[in-house]
């Protein structure tokens, strides 16, 4: 049974490798000659204008929550559509009360002003 | 609408007048406060005698209406039972307190707490009705609490005057006593029984009759127990001594509060509490000759105070004594129906001469003292007549209604042959000498002679009631008059016209249990050859000619004048303290318990319950709860340590418990 | 299945979650949040009736038996229906008051009601798990409603990490159950864990995490420490809501969980019952007397009080969980009432918040004085009120089932309690007034006050004639199995 799982290892196997092997690769090659200059923060030849850890607009964080949301509600609809065949009409009306209850959302959150960057 | 409903709205109706009257009475115009309890109390009573129809046609109504609660395998239950015991009872309580209710519109005109007075007669017409129409000892007692809460209530009516709260007070303590003998009672029968349905108890009571009781060592008949513990219930409401002493100083109460309260229904109670048990209370001849006594001592001596009285209103209220005390005599001889029958006369005519009294107290502008009235026949001719009639029918003239129900007691008592029926005899009567003699004692110091308030030395002090000098009093409006005439009807006719029903149908008798060795009942209704009869042969018995007696001494004492006995210094001693039991109580039985209340206190609450018990354990739980309370601290790394340390404590439960 | 039964066994959730949506929607179209108010109403309305019509003697299953209607079922969505009528009239004027009245406000809470009823109605470990997902989310969104408070936000913040932790929990029984019986339907599971050759380590696994999960929705003894924070931080028509409705469903979830589905370990859920029963009951009212504020003293109470109701349901017994539905209904008829008379006391932006600011209530404000001591005698359990007799209805089914010595712990810990609640009493009839006495309040209108006072006087009322409501839990329990 488990040798189904063979090519999800590979993957991730592979994966890991391609991920891995440059940074390795890269540590053990290159030469490494460190001074003042090349360990401060490099803002494109000028003197660095203030802390790179700055705060993000809170907005930021809305637009990628709602982001989300919608990424995830839109994945639910790539197994649907494979098999919308064999779901015939109920499946049908079942997605569109989803999607409906969906859009309700998603006028709730426009009229709100959650989409508004300004 | 079902019978079931129809007797449920009986009681219900008094009772929406009172909370209605209760919580708007002061917003809504006067006129309500007594328009709508009037209409519901009629409607009341209406339905009373209707009741009263079918169950004299045979219908015995038992149902229960809902289940309050149930308490282990008890269930406890509301609902009525019918018979023509308690329709007797619904119809003259709902008809005098509907007259009560008419009185009061002038009675308490100008009085700030109108509405609430309303509120409270209605409320105990509610209770009252609940008391008789329950077909269960629990209902029982709490129509018992609840008639004796309003009568606490309504005589310390007028809060602010310190007579009133103390003979309230005093009401509260006596009763407390009876109805902790009442608790008692029902708390045996339910113990034994398993029930509180009167039904079922009744129908179980033979099963008891030889089983023992062990009290304080030596062993007691339960049946006795269980009746004289009733009985005690019965002596405190209805006043027999020594639980007496609260009903005189219950005066201070409203005079319609009095007449209804305390003369017609409430103090009746008992005696149809005693009626209502018959099937227990005959089984022991014990608590019978017990009974019997106690109503003896009452009936006489009771009635010897009211000679010695001068406030009208204490006259009445040591006349209703004496009546209670024959009332308890015809139960002590097993006559339960001739009981139930003075009952019913006498809240007739004991109301009437209440509200006769209120009428002159009204007449006189609030003086009760009768040495400062006198010849208000000419003054109040239509409360002159009825008092007249209401004093006729208490000494027992025959053809009046007192006569047939005293004289049929007296006859009852003569043929009894329990233990302590001789006694009873002599009191019975030498009582109607005593009756008749304080009776008309009264009638002639207020209706005839001179005017005597316009002889009193003047007062001067505004707050005193009562006539000046050269005032006259008059008659009192209709609503005074009409209840005095519709009251002053049954009191001279009812006795003759119902007398036949008592004692020669099974009217009555067919809800009550007489053993038939007890024989006084039914020589009674052999010897019995019609109301006309009754009365004429009554003229060659010796009850009449004591009568007349009390009269003409009476007569020549107060309307003559002429003090041809001279009262022993001693024997007015003894009458003005009342026997003493005033005293007894006051000098005797409270400090003592005043004494061994304070040393519980001081050794037994303070130093052991309050130290150690009560404050000792505060104050450790108070210290527990100083510690738990630490371990709310708020942060939300150490509530989640919390919950996984409970949920590892669990687990380590279940896998070291041995489970696997 | 056909469409039809479907419809009418799941209408009443359909219209709530139509509802919900459609208030949404007009609460940023429209700003008159009166008519929101009427609509919700109106919804409840609707919801009762058409829960009301279904058979309350059959069990009828929808979606494939993850949807259940049954006694059970309707006893509780009916209240919660009720419940949260009452909310929303205690709450609206309080919520006017500070500029919380919003749209948002009744879409959260019909929400809230739509999770509740979807785990009254489940019968899927999934669809409970859905719908205390929605109720959850949708409580501590409420926590953190009036977000300008910094004590909201924290005890918002408290609620969703603790929250998620237990759902955790709760999740992760679940898990190890469909591990071991491969299903996820409740009867399913049940038939399947008759079969002995379960390994018993791990079932033992399974549920305690189940029951942990449970006891933190109920607020149980040791996993109640998110109680007092919340109860204290929220705006009070919103710890009125977490009190009172959100309790059916913890109800529910754990008669169909235990009862229905694990019912053949009720040996072991017995003894975890008891346990957590004596100390919740202990602990809530040992520290109730140390509180100061009192939000916080009512949120100890409430743990005692689930104490008492999960001694109920540990005997297991149908009178046991008759007890425990009487009692419930009570207290959230008790904890609406506390709940609506600290709204009534509650000034314009002045809260009612020390025990002392109640002092010298007694001579300025008579009538609030004695719905104060109506509610505080029932919920210490003193008759002739309703939370006397819901007390002895536990205390009955406990002894019945031959524990004596929990019924013994039971009474001696509601004595603790009368003592803390009487203290209430005391300061409002016998203390002097403070200076920060709250004056007379206008906030506070007719409505509130009419209904807390027809609220109060039925604790008094049904207290004087307990049996009709207990013979209705009675049935509902009877009809369970």
């Amino acid at each position: 049974m488990l040798d189904s799982y063979f090519p999800v290892l590979l993957f991730i196997l592979v994966g890991l490798g391609v991920g891995i092997g440059p940074l390795v690769l890269g540590k053990i090659l290159a030469p490494h000659k460190p001074n003042d200059q090349k360990n401060s923060p490099y803002e494109c030849g000028f003197e660095a204008f203030e802390d790179a850890r700055m705060k993000f607009d809170v907005r930021y964080y809305l637009v990628a929550i709602l982001f989300i949301l919608f990424d995830l509600e839109i994945t639910f609809l790539f197994p649907w559509a494979v098999v919308l065949d064999s779901l015939g009409l109920q499946g049908f009306i079942v997605m569109m009360i989803f999607l409906g209850i969906l859009v309700v959302g998603f006028i709730y959150e426009w009229k709100k002003g959650a989409l508004d960057w300004e | 609408m079902t019978l079931m409903k129809l007797y449920t709205l009986i009681p219900m109706m008094p009772l929406i007048a009172s909370i209605v009257i209760g919580l708007f009475g002061r917003q809504l115009p006067k006129v309500f406060s007594h328009l709508i309890p009037i209409v519901l109390v009629l409607g009341s009573f209406l339905l009373s005698l209707y009741a009263l129809y079918i169950s004299y046609h045979g219908y015995v109504f038992n149902e229960n209406l809902f289940r309050w609660m149930t308490v282990g395998q008890y269930d406890l239950n509301i609902g009525f039972m019918v018979d023509n015991l308690t329709a007797l009872m619904m119809s003259v309580v709902t008809f005098v307190s509907l007259m009560v209710h008419i009185y009061t519109i002038e009675y308490m005109e100008n009085d700030p707490g109108y509405s609430r007075f309303f509120s409270f007669i209605s409320l105990f017409t509610f209770a009252m009705l609940m008391l008789v129409m329950s077909n269960n000892f629990l209902q029982l007692f709490f129509g018992w609490e609840a008639v004796g809460l309003v009568s606490y209530l309504l005589i310390g009516f007028w809060y602010k005057k310190p007579t009133a709260i103390h003979a309230n007070m005093k009401a509260f303590l006596v009763n407390r006593v009876g109805d902790f003998g009442f608790l008692l009672g029902i708390a045996l029968i339910m113990f034994y029984f398993g029930t509180l349905d009167y039904k079922e108890v009744f129908s179980r009571v033979d099963t008891l009759a030889g089983q023992e009781f062990m009290l304080m060592g030596s062993s007691v008949s339960l049946v006795t127990l269980i009746s004289i513990l009733l009985f005690i219930g019965a002596m405190g409401k209805s006043a027999q001594v020594p639980l007496h002493v609260w009903l005189p100083d219950s005066m201070e109460g409203p005079t319609p509060i009095s007449a209804l309260i305390h003369a017609a229904t409430m103090v009746t109670a008992g005696i149809f509490l005693v009626t209502r048990v018959s099937p227990i209370v005959e089984l022991s001849n014990t608590a019978l000759s017990l009974i019997l006594i106690v109503g003896s001592i009452t009936a006489l001596f009771m009635g010897i105070l009211g000679i010695f009285q001068n406030d009208i209103k204490r006259v009445v209220a040591y006349s209703t004594l004496s009546q209670l005390g024959y009332m308890t005599i015809a139960l002590g001889v097993s006559s339960y129906s001739l009981a139930m029958f003075h009952l019913f006369t006498h809240a007739f005519f004991k109301a009437l001469l209440f509200l006769g009294a209120g009428s002159v107290i009204i007449g006189m502008h609030h003086d009760q003292n009768i040495m400062n009235m006198g010849n208000l026949k000419k003054y109040m001719p239509i409360t002159w007549i009825t008092f007249l009639l209401a004093t006729l029918a208490l000494v027992g003239m025959p053809f009046f209604s007192g006569f047939y129900s005293k004289e049929s007691i007296i006859e009852a008592v003569k043929y009894s042959e329990i233990v302590g029926s001789s006694f009873a005899y002599f009191a019975a009567v030498f009582g109607v000498f005593i009756t008749s003699l304080y009776s008309f004692r009264l009638y002639f110091i207020v209706f005839h002679g001179e005017e005597r308030w316009r002889n009193k030395p003047i007062s001067h002090n505004h707050h005193d009631h009562g006539l000046t000098t050269n005032q006259s009093p008059h008659e009192t409006t209709w609503v005074v008059i009409m209840p005095l005439i519709l009251l002053a009807i049954p009191s001279v006719l009812i006795g003759f016209f119902t007398i036949e029903p008592i004692i020669k149908s099974s009217f009555l008798l067919k809800d009550i249990f007489i053993l038939n060795s007890h024989l006084a009942l039914s020589q009674v209704t052999e010897h019995f050859h019609g109301p006309i009869n009754m009365a004429l042969h009554a003229l060659a018995t010796l009850p009449f000619w004591l009568m007349v007696l009390g009269f003409i001494v009476a007569y020549l004492l107060y309307y003559k004048n002429i003090n041809f006995i001279k009262t022993p210094k001693i024997l007015k001693k003894v009458m003005d303290h009342k026997y003493g039991f005033d005293n007894f109580n006051e000098y005797i039985l409270a400090p003592l318990t005043i004494r061994l209340g304070n040393v519980l206190w001081k050794y037994m609450d303070i130093k052991i319950i309050d130290n150690f018990f009560v404050n000792g354990s505060a104050k450790t739980i108070n210290l527990f709860s100083h510690i738990t309370k630490k371990i709310q601290t708020g942060f939300i790394s150490q509530y989640a340590f919390v919950m996984v340390i409970g949920l590892l404590l669990f687990i380590s439960y279940f896998i070291l418990g041995g489970k696997s | 299945m056909t469409l039809s039964t479907l419809l009418t066994i799941a209408v009443p959730e359909i219209i709530i979650l139509i509802a919900a949506m459609s208030v949404l929607l007009l609460g940023v179209f429209y700003k008159n949040t009166t008519s929101l108010f009427g609509i919700t109403q109106l919804t409840l309305l609707i919801a009762a009736y058409f829960t009301a019509q279904l058979p309350i003697d059959v069990k009828l299953t929808a979606f494939n038996e993850m949807f259940i209607a049954d006694s059970l079922s309707m006893f509780l969505k009916l209240l919660s229906y009720f419940a949260l009528s009452l909310v929303l009239i205690y709450s609206r004027s309080f919520l006017q008051s500070r500029n919380l009245h919003n749209g948002e406000f009744y879409a959260l809470t019909l929400f809230a009601l739509l999770g509740i009823n979807l785990i009254i109605s489940s019968y899927h470990l999934l669809s409970i798990y859905m719908g205390l997902e929605l109720l959850s989310l949708s409580l501590y969104t409420l926590v953190a409603f009036d977000r300008n408070r910094p004590e909201a936000t924290e005890a918002a913040m408290k609620y969703f990490v603790l929250g998620a932790v237990a759902s955790g929990f709760l999740l992760y029984g679940f898990s190890m159950l469909y591990g071991i019986t491969g299903s996820l339907q409740i009867a399913e599971i049940s038939s399947r864990l008759s079969d002995t050759s379960i390994n018993p380590v791990v079932l033992s696994f399974a549920l305690v995490f189940v029951v942990v999960g449970i006891a933190f929705k109920f607020g149980a003894a040791p996993f109640q420490l998110w109680v007092p924070d919340v109860y204290q931080g929220s705006a009070t028509p919103i710890t009125m809501f977490i009190g009172s409705v959100p309790k059916f469903a913890s109800v529910a979830m754990l008669i169909r969980l235990l009862f229905q589905g694990l019912d053949h370990m009720v040996l072991d859920w017995q003894a975890m019952l008891l346990i957590m029963a004596i100390v919740s009951m202990l602990f809530g009212n040992i520290t109730a007397i140390a509180q100061t504020k009192i939000k916080r003293l009512l949120a100890y109470s409430a743990i005692s009080h689930v104490g008492f109701m999960f001694l109920g349901l540990a005997t297991g017994t149908i009178t046991g969980i008759a007890s425990a539905l009487m009692y419930i209904a009570v207290y959230v008829l008790m904890t609406l009432a506390s709940f609506g008379l600290i709204i009534h006391l509650s000034n314009q932006g002045k809260e009612l918040d020390q025990i002392t600011d109640l002092s010298g209530l007694g001579k300025q404000k008579p009538w609030c004085a004695f719905l104060l001591l109506l509610i505080f005698l029932s919920l210490a359990g003193i008759p002739p009120t309703i939370g006397f007799y819901a007390k002895f209805s536990i205390i009955q089914a406990t002894i019945q089932f031959g524990w004596i010595w929990p019924a013994v712990i039971a009474v001696m810990s509601a004595l603790i309690g009368i003592f803390y609640y009487l203290r209430i009493i005391k300061v409002a009839y016998f203390d002097e007034p403070g200076k920060n006495l709250n004056q007379v309040s206008k906030s506070s209108n007719n409505e509130l006050s009419v209904t807390l006072s027809i609220n109060t006087i039925s604790l008094l009322i049904i207290g004087l004639f307990p049996s009709s409501l207990m013979d209705i839990a009675t049935l509902t329990s009877a009809l369970i199995f």
